[in-house]
């Protein structure tokens, strides 16, 4: 059982820049990851930067962790 | 033969490939639940692989899309996503268009 705080860290150690939320039940988790380097990148890459920068803590430790992945105007827009 | 040929192989003889925790008609876990119930909302055709019989292809997936989890999708034997992606997919249409190129 690994507890939110520690996934919201190992993702922003992870991906150099990025600034996550994260929710979870210590195995299952969603984060909301806002990274400047997503800028022009697909879903399907933007998911593989957090996922890389976790190395083989995903699947080990945590089974699954749902993603949300902003731009910052991204998510200026978003929540404005 | 090994996983990687086998996985290879099994991508380009199906359009629609989903390596999954379990059969469509027994899922073992939640997301790849929700992976089959996408895919026959859109009511296509589509190969499952049971991960959890072969734990060779269970760990050689993840190497052979740089891709951690399971479930994982493929079409036209390209890697789409895991179940977030195929999720946000279908509600923009994406999927549908992906799957259904001529309507």
């Amino acid at each position: 059982m690994v507890a939110p705080e520690q996934v919201k860290l190992w993702i922003e150690e992870g991906l150099s820049g990025s600034s996550a939320d994260v929710v979870g039940d210590g195995r299952h988790f969603e984060a909301v990851v806002i990274c400047s380097d997503f800028a022009g990148k697909s879903m399907l890459e933007q998911h593989r930067m957090v996922y890389g920068g976790l190395g083989d803590k995903m699947d080990e430790i945590i089974h699954a962790l749902s993603l949300r992945t902003y731009t910052p105007q991204q998510w200026n827009n978003q929540s404005s | 033969m090994s996983a990687e040929e086998r996985i290879k192989e099994t991508v380009s003889n199906n359009r629609v490939v989903l390596f999954m925790k379990g059969t469509p008609q027994f899922p073992q876990c939640g997301f790849s639940s929700r992976a089959v119930q996408i895919l026959e909302a859109c009511g296509t055709q589509f190969a499952t692989v049971n991960v959890l019989s072969d734990m060779e292809v269970r760990e050689g997936i993840k190497q052979f899309s740089n891709w951690p989890t399971i479930p994982q999708v493929y079409i036209d034997g390209e890697f789409v996503g895991g179940s977030d992606i195929l999720l946000s997919m279908y509600q923009n249409g994406e999927l549908q268009t992906k799957l259904n190129p001529a309507n």
